[in-house]
């Protein structure tokens, strides 16, 4: 089995303060909402968007630390971090984030 | 966990889907009935056209973010008792700090911790009830004026100088009129007639912080002041006036009583504070203009008018006012003569 995505005190938490038979319609907005900020983040960097990316890159954080996705959160956050600054000489971080993001989706998949 | 909570009527105000969704999903589980807007545009519309208890308010949005829509609220007399929780990334502290400043009620970092999620609320609601209650007792003992002002500034005995106007109106000759009458009727009588009176003071943006017997006293410019406290007492006595004839005619139609007023006003510079105890005390103003105001009221009898303001009040009156100048009157306890006009419609 591969390393956990998710961190499941969190994820179990959240469960519990929503109600158990929610989490599933929970998991599905964010992953349906997640390619469109990944699009977002991609179509901001070829138009030098920073507002753009860091708006999308914020919510990407939000969202995955909601559901204890730790290591996905902290990526859209380091990247949040750098388009504040204006700065989007972000190198394969975008990749290495939607590797990531790709992960915990299967786990999240599994635990609906 | 599983404490009791009255339900209350909450808006969470976030552009995340999700973190709409995880709020209101738990505060639902709470108890509690749940709206939500997904910007701070619309989350002031709702606010503005619903009521709610207390408001979730995200900072970070499109269409109006989570300061302005702080500050309309701050700044809206109806909406700032409603208590305001902003929701914030850890990050964006400092932003939070400002929040809290202005006036925000409290905090919560995202993703939200449902334990502080249920404390924060049920602690704000819990405030706001005891600043409902509070409001609701002030109201019955106080004017909604002297309420607010308690309410905004804390409760303090201490006293300030300010610039108003005071107002005293007194029944004519009530003793005789109360003994020709039952008790049941005299009150009545009383009653029927503090409301109109009150009610023109107050249509003219002043308060009536004292009824004593037959007799009123008013305030203008205090504890809120205004630039026209003068004409404002003027028009409020011309109401009162004007009122009473209304009240006389219905009188005459029961074949009851009619009554007459003396209207005497001053303006000036008066103490004004709350004095008593800290368990029981009342807005008050005191100082020379008050004691000449009360001895103008009394001086209606002799020169037969129903209405005397002194030089001060006139000059804060514009020419569309019928005044008539009576001349130099030496008070009572005053070393120097007043001069006393008079207002008729």
């Amino acid at each position: 089995m591969p390393t956990s995505q998710i961190d499941m005190n969190t994820f179990n938490s959240l469960k519990e303060s929503t109600g158990a038979d929610y989490i599933g319609e929970l998991i599905d907005a964010f992953l349906d909402d997640a390619p469109n900020l990944l699009a977002q983040m991609k179509s901001a960097l070829d138009t030098t968007n920073a507002e753009s990316f860091r708006r999308a890159a914020h919510s990407m954080k939000s969202n995955a630390a909601t559901f204890g996705a730790m290591e996905l959160s902290l990526l859209a956050k380091e990247l949040e971090s750098l388009a504040r600054e204006n700065n989007l000489e972000i190198g394969n971080r975008l990749e290495v984030m939607e590797y990531s993001f790709r992960q915990v989706e299967s786990q999240l998949r599994t635990l609906k | 966990m599983t404490t009791s909570v009255v339900p209350a009527h909450l808006l969470v105000v976030d552009d995340n889907k999700v973190n709409r969704m995880v709020l209101s999903r738990s505060l639902e589980q709470q108890g509690h009935v749940v709206e939500t807007a997904e910007n701070g545009k619309e989350g002031l519309e709702k606010i503005r056209t619903q009521s709610f208890d207390l408001v979730l308010l995200d900072i970070e949005m499109p269409e109006m973010d989570g300061f302005q829509v702080l500050e309309a609220c701050l700044n809206d007399v109806n909406l700032r008792q409603i208590p305001i929780i902003m929701t914030s990334a850890m990050e964006e502290l400092d932003a939070v700090v400002k929040c809290v400043e202005l006036g925000a009620e409290d905090y919560l970092t995202k993703p939200v911790n449902p334990i502080l999620l249920r404390a924060r609320v049920n602690a704000s609601l819990e405030k706001k009830r005891l600043r409902d209650e509070q409001r609701k007792l002030f109201r019955t003992f106080a004017t909604k004026e002297v309420a607010e002002e308690l309410l905004r500034t804390g409760f303090s005995l201490g006293g300030k100088y300010i610039t108003g106007t005071v107002m005293f109106s007194d029944i004519r000759s009530f003793t005789t009129i109360a003994e020709s009458q039952s008790p049941a009727d005299i009150i009545e009588l009383l009653n029927g007639y503090f409301a109109l009176m009150i009610e023109a003071v107050s249509n003219n943006g002043g308060i009536v912080n004292q009824m004593v017997g037959d007799g009123l006293m008013a305030v203008f410019g205090a504890p809120i002041f205004h630039e026209n406290h003068r004409e404002q007492a003027v028009c409020a006595a011309l109401e009162m006036l004007e009122q009473l004839e209304v009240f006389n005619a219905q009188q005459i139609e029961k074949n009851k009583n009619q009554i007459n007023i003396g209207i005497g006003i001053a303006s000036g510079e008066m103490v004004a504070g709350y004095t008593g105890t800290q368990t029981r005390a009342t807005y008050t103003c005191i100082g020379d203009t008050v004691n000449l105001a009360a001895r103008i009221e009394g001086h209606t009898k002799v020169a037969l008018r129903p209405l005397l303001i002194d030089l001060y009040t006139r000059e804060g009156l514009s020419d569309s006012y019928k005044t008539e100048d009576l001349g130099p009157v030496l008070f009572k306890g005053k070393h120097q003569a007043i001069n006393i006009f008079s207002v008729s419609r």
